[in-house]
């Protein structure tokens, strides 16, 4: 820049080439500071907020200023150098007299314009950066919350206590042990293929929920009564695997496990207009003691549904009385991460 | 805590599923010294059936309906053994390894369960001392330092209540006891006015006197008393004295 004004100086032969280099130098370091004052403006006004014609208007003012500027320090740079040096005296007359202040101006003038548009260029790729790194944080949260769903899937208290029941079982009813450790084998070789998975029919999900109810059964016996309620065309929609495992479990450990009687589970499932919704009701004992591990699972799924949904997916837990009710919907159709990371 | 003169034990079995309880029973059915008095399946029954029978040791499941196993054994004494049994819960181990007479993860082992035994033997027959410290002491300290009660359940004889925090007035300290006042009854329980302090959250009860805890949102007004003490007087009408530290305590409360 300082060569381009050098040459634009000496150009019109009023000063001489070393003149031209002696203002020139000093003005473009003062003029490299006003340029970065762009930058503020740039920040603060968006193109995509301000429209693109009142954008313009903005900035070729800022523009005509900064130009402005220019040419008035060019003018006292050339009095003070003329007034205190003896060898470029009258520098600042022959300034006045040809084309140089124009010229500074139209350079100072385009020069802002220029770093203006190179700002607007550094905003947008930081911008495209941030989203990147967002989006990249966001998918890494979303398989962590998978990944925790399926450490979680085998909670030790579930089957320690059932390891225990076989083992009461032994003794006294050799076959119906054999049996547990059957089912319990059933349960957890479904849960170990669920990791590679992103998506399983909702028949899948119910088998896997039936083989754990199948296992709880025999610890609780009759305190445990599970009804179903489930629409033909909702089996065969995919869902995240453990959706709804999680939930049902979360009923019996902090619902039917405190209640002396024990008590139901409902489980209705829907389908209409592209959702599918499902709700999930228990009974509970209000007064019973506070468990840990509460509502670990419950976020767990909210968190899972958020990230891989977003807003096109609801979650409600809510308590009412001694019944505690999740109402979830999710979109029926081919809705994948992909699509959830493309937008 | 002598044990019987025939050397026979008496226990009771506290877990809420049935097959817990089997293999508890199927491990003691091997000892003829040992008569099993009762089995519950909630934490109701359990203190009802310690109050009745007085069984000299209890196998106690923590997680079950009603009351926890620490409630439980908050509200039996010490009188009694207690041997934990649990699935998998090492904030009960930790808490109990010093203070229970044992405690044993599912699925029991028989010969840990003799081990458990034993122990609960030498306990009995006064060999090893039993935990100075009052039941409901050390379900204080098993409770996470973060976490305060949103219940207390006391007894009176056989019968439990639980008293909510947010139904409780004040607590005062007598000798070994405190008596809690909620909904215009008064219900003594064997705890320090001090471990209970620590128990109740901090924003909304206040130690206002060495013999006193106030429920704050019960304050109606505080009334200079003497020269250098006050009364707080409550919206049930009860009038509680105030020490100097407490009036700092309570005025520097009222002012935030």
């Amino acid at each position: 820049m300082t060569i381009l004004l050098t040459y634009l100086l000496s150009f019109t032969h009023e000063t001489t080439v070393e003149e031209a280099l002696i203002l020139a130098v000093p003005l473009c370091i003062f003029y490299a500071f006003v340029c970065q004052s762009a930058q503020y403006s740039c920040r603060a006004l968006p193109p995509e907020r301000v429209g693109l014609d009142k954008l313009g208007l903005i900035h070729a003012g800022a523009a005509a200023m900064a130009g402005a500027l220019w040419v008035f320090s060019a003018m006292v740079l050339a009095w003070i150098l003329s007034s205190s040096i003896n060898a470029l005296r009258g520098l600042s007359d022959r300034l006045h007299a040809g084309p140089e202040l124009p010229i500074i101006f139209v350079t100072g003038f385009l020069v802002y314009l220029l770093s203006t548009l190179g700002y607007y260029v550094q905003i947008a790729l930081e911008a495209s950066r941030d989203a990147e790194a967002r989006l990249m944080r966001m998918s890494i949260l979303a398989r962590e919350a998978e990944l925790k769903a399926l450490k979680a899937q085998v909670n030790p208290h579930f089957l320690f206590n059932s390891l225990n029941s076989i083992s009461a079982l032994t003794s006294s009813d050799p076959a119906k042990a054999r049996e547990m450790c059957i089912l319990l084998g059933d349960f957890l070789r479904r849960t170990l293929g669920l990791g590679e998975k992103s998506t399983i029919p909702l028949d899948e999900e119910m088998s896997l929920i039936h083989a754990f109810l199948a296992v709880e059964k025999t610890r609780y016996g009759a305190r445990l009564q599970m009804e179903e309620t489930i629409a033909k065309d909702a089996l065969a929609v995919d869902v995240p695997p453990l959706l709804l495992q999680p939930l049902v479990e979360n009923a019996i450990s902090h619902g039917i496990a405190n209640l002396v009687d024990g008590g139901w589970i409902r489980l209705n499932v829907g389908c209409d207009n592209g959702n599918v919704s499902i709700v999930l009701e228990n009974l509970f004992d209000p007064e019973a003691p506070a468990r840990r591990r509460n509502g670990v699972g419950l976020a767990n799924v909210r968190q899972r549904l958020q990230a891989r949904y977003g807003n096109r997916a609801s979650f409600l837990a809510k308590a009412e009385g001694d019944r505690f009710r999740v109402s979830i919907v999710v979109p029926s159709g081919e809705a994948t991460s992909k699509e959830a990371t493309a937008s | 805590m002598s044990p019987d003169p025939n050397g026979r034990i008496r226990v009771a079995i506290v877990d809420d599923e049935d097959l817990a309880r089997q293999v508890l029973r199927e491990y003691l059915s091997s000892h003829p010294e040992i008569e099993i008095v009762a089995e519950c399946a909630n934490g109701f029954e359990a203190v009802k059936a310690v109050a009745e029978l007085k069984p000299d040791l209890v196998f106690l499941d923590i997680q079950m309906p009603k009351l926890d196993g620490f409630e439980v054994l908050e509200l039996i004494g010490n009188d009694t053994a207690v041997v934990f049994i649990t699935a998998h819960d090492n904030f009960a181990i930790r808490a109990f390894e010093v203070h229970a007479t044992d405690y044993l993860l599912k699925p029991v082992s028989a010969a840990r369960f003799e081990a458990a035994l034993q122990r609960a033997k030498e306990r009995l027959e006064g060999k090893s001392p039993a935990a100075a410290v009052a039941p409901a002491e050390l379900a204080a300290a098993a409770r996470p330092a973060s976490q305060h009660v949103d219940r207390i359940p006391v007894r009176d004889g056989a019968r439990v209540s639980i008293i909510p925090v947010a139904k409780l007035d004040y607590v005062e300290a007598q000798d070994d006891y405190v008596a809690l006042v909620s909904e215009g009854k008064k219900h003594l329980k064997q705890q320090t006015i001090a471990s209970l302090e620590a128990a109740l959250d901090p924003s909304r009860f206040m130690r206002v006197h060495r013999s006193y805890i106030v429920n704050l949102e019960r304050v109606a007004k505080i009334e200079p008393y003497s020269k250098d003490s006050h009364v707080a007087v409550l919206t049930t009408g009860a009038q509680l004295p105030v020490s100097r530290a407490g009036y700092a305590r309570l005025r520097e409360f009222l002012d935030r």
